[in-house]
Formats: structure tokens, C-alpha cells, sequence
């Protein structure tokens, strides 16, 4: 019974993780001969992707979970607002927009505690 | 001489591929975001076994980012939901695939020398191929575009030790930096890699759709921010396209 439930998070690892992300790669070992990068196929593939990584990270802010929960929301928003503002600035810098983001954050949860 | 780089064997090659990747400007990026993801996997009650090896097989930042928010949420309750959000993820990787192919394939002596590069491709793995593997003698690309993948993933494994243990042990307003490094650096990372209106669309759908389905608690939130949030973007494109 405590092996299953040890086992149960790399079960679903290899399932949930590992095999619906390695399917794409062999897909395109196999099929993929030919196809450019501008094809209509991966346009939409490129979309949906984008589209997704955005969503979750922008979730995972609002509706933060575990350490970042202690921040308030009014401050998370604040900080990848700030962050992101920075990063448009600066020629587009991930590092700067980073580093702007973790310091409002880092800022406004000392000030209100 | 045909001015390409040679290597005196497939290790050297190999070797010379690893330090290629240490040298890389995508070493830090990885670092940072692995860092990250090592915190947020001691934050959502996963082992450190746990976050090396979805390291080693999973091999894609947001295929991980997905599976492991997942687990917080419960991920034994909605597998399906979790397969669906890691495989449209991982959608992005099929035309890497097919992009770096070509580059291997003159130099390659069977089909069994492209299993790893597959396993390999991702998004900084890919970009450093296309840039140095051209300028490489075919025959020694498949050992060096394999030692390139080993030194990028031996950084993402060390940093994920590293911010798994740092969030362990930090007092809790860093932890939360910590677990902000993630949501930070992914939205940023994937706004630059926008190219045109389609990508900008796809990012700004994306950021509104995913909380605003979380909060009126949609079932396969994940799933239909990704699917809407794209095709709304593609059907812009199109739009555009036949317009002009």
C-alpha cells in the first residue's frame, strides 16, 4: 500500500509527463520530413503552446499556491506588472524583467509585514 | 579542408559539446529557471528524486511547469487534464524536431543516432544546433549535439537541486521569491520569443484566459486556455492574411 503510494507521483511522471510531451519529438522523427517552419500546421501549434505557457503562468500568480501565497495578491500583480514593464523597456532583457519583478516583490512583502 | 570543424574523435566532439553549453548564453536562463522550478517542487510536496529524474525525461521547462502545478492541484484527480495540458506544451516540439533533423542526418551512420538528439530537442538545445552545428564536419555533429544536450542538462538538474534545497530552507517572504521565479521568467521568456502578431495574440489570450477560466473554475482550465487562446490568435492571422 506505501509503495503504491510511493510510486503513484513517477507513475504519473511517465504517463501524465513524460509520454503525452515525448510523443511531439518522435512525431517528428518520423513524420515531420519536409515540413517548414512557417507551414500553417505550426503556426497553430505555436499558438496554442504560447498561448497555454501564458495562461499557466499568469495563474499561477493569481491564484498563487504554497510559498508565494504568503505575498498578498495586490503585491504579486504589482511586481509582474513592474517586471514586465522593465522588461519592454530594456531591449526586451528577460534578466531585467526578472530582477525588477523579484525585487517589487521582494520590496512589497517586507514593507507590509 | 572545406573550412568545416573537425574533431580528432566522438568524444572530443562530445566533450567540446558540453563546454559549448557552460559557455552558452542560455546557461544562465536555464539556471534561473530551473532554480525556480526546484522551488516550486518543494513547494507542491514533491521529492527531489521526483524533480531530477521529470528533469531527464520530461526535458521541457513548461511540459514540467504544467505536470507539476498540476500535482498541486491534484493531479491523481484529472490525469486526462494533465496529459492534455503537457501535450499541447509539448506540441512546440514536433517542428523543432523536424527543423534539426537535416543537420544530423548527412553525417549519421544508422537511425539509432537520432534517438537521443529527439529525446534532446528543446528550446535552447535547439537554438545552439541551429546556430553552431552548420559550421561542424558532419560526422562529429551527432556526438557534439549530444554532449551540448548533456551540458545543458546538467545545469538544469544542479539548479534544480539547488533551488529545491534553498526553498527548503529559507525564511518564508524568499521562498516566495523563489516560487515567483518560475511565473516570472516564463511569461517574460515567452513574450520574447513572439515573432509576430499571431505569437503576440496567442501570449496576451493566454495571460487573460488563464486565470479569468481558473476563477469561474471551468473544468480543463488548463487545457481550453491553451486551445482557445491559440485558435482565437490563428484565426486572427488568418483574418489579417486575407485581408491584405
Amino acid at each position: 500500500m506505501s509503495v503504491t503510494a510511493e510510486l503513484w507521483p513517477y507513475l504519473l511522471l511517465i504517463l501524465v509527463g513524460f509520454l503525452p510531451n515525448e510523443v511531439w519529438r518522435v512525431v517528428g522523427l518520423f513524420v515531420g520530413r519536409g515540413l517548414s517552419e512557417d507551414s500553417e500546421i505550426v503556426l497553430l501549434a505555436r499558438a496554442v503552446a504560447t498561448a497555454l505557457v501564458a495562461g499557466v503562468a499568469a495563474k499561477l500568480i493569481v491564484f498563487a499556491t504554497g510559498a508565494l501565497a504568503f505575498v498578498p495578491f495586490e503585491i504579486r500583480l504589482g511586481a509582474v506588472v513592474g517586471g514586465f514593464i522593465a522588461f519592454l523597456i530594456v531591449k526586451r532583457s528577460v534578466f531585467v524583467g526578472v530582477l525588477v519583478g523579484e525585487a517589487l516583490l521582494l520590496l512589497g512583502g517586507a514593507f507590509l509585514k | 579542408m572545406n573550412g568545416l570543424r573537425e574533431f580528432p574523435s566522438s568524444s572530443r566532439a562530445y566533450f567540446i559539446g558540453i563546454f559549448s553549453a557552460w559557455t552558452s548564453i542560455f546557461c544562465p536562463v536555464i539556471g534561473g529557471t530551473y532554480v525556480g522550478l526546484g522551488a516550486l517542487a518543494h513547494d507542491f510536496g514533491l521529492s527531489i528524486a521526483w524533480m531530477t529524474i521529470s528533469t531527464m525525461v520530461v526535458w521541457a521547462g513548461p511540459a514540467q511547469l504544467v505536470l507539476m502545478s498540476a500535482f498541486a492541484t491534484g493531479a491523481a484527480t484529472a490525469p486526462i487534464e494533465v496529459a492534455l495540458g503537457v501535450t499541447l506544451t509539448g506540441m512546440r516540439l514536433f517542428p523543432m524536431v523536424v527543423a534539426l533533423l537535416p543537420l544530423l542526418r548527412p553525417g549519421a551512420t544508422s537511425g539509432r543516432d537520432f534517438i537521443l538528439p529527439t529525446h534532446f530537442t528543446s528550446i535552447s538545445m535547439w537554438v545552439e544546433s541551429l546556430r553552431l552545428l552548420p559550421s561542424i564536419e558532419p560526422r562529429w555533429r551527432v556526438p557534439f549535439c549530444n554532449g551540448l544536450s548533456c551540458g545543458f542538462m546538467s545545469i538544469a538538474m544542479t539548479c534544480g537541486v539547488i533551488g529545491y534545497y534553498l526553498a527548503a530552507g529559507m525564511p518564508p517572504l524568499f521562498a516566495a521569491g523563489l516560487s515567483c521565479l518560475t511565473p516570472l521568467s516564463f511569461m517574460m521568456s515567452t513574450a520574447k520569443n513572439c515573432r509576430q502578431l499571431l505569437d503576440y495574440c496567442a501570449f496576451i489570450f493566454g495571460v487573460v484566459l488563464g486565470p479569468l477560466l481558473a476563477w469561474y473554475q471551468v473544468g480543463l482550465d488548463l487545457m481550453w486556455t491553451g486551445v482557445i487562446g491559440g485558435v482565437a490568435a490563428y484565426g486572427i492571422h488568418r483574418l489579417r492574411e486575407a485581408a491584405q
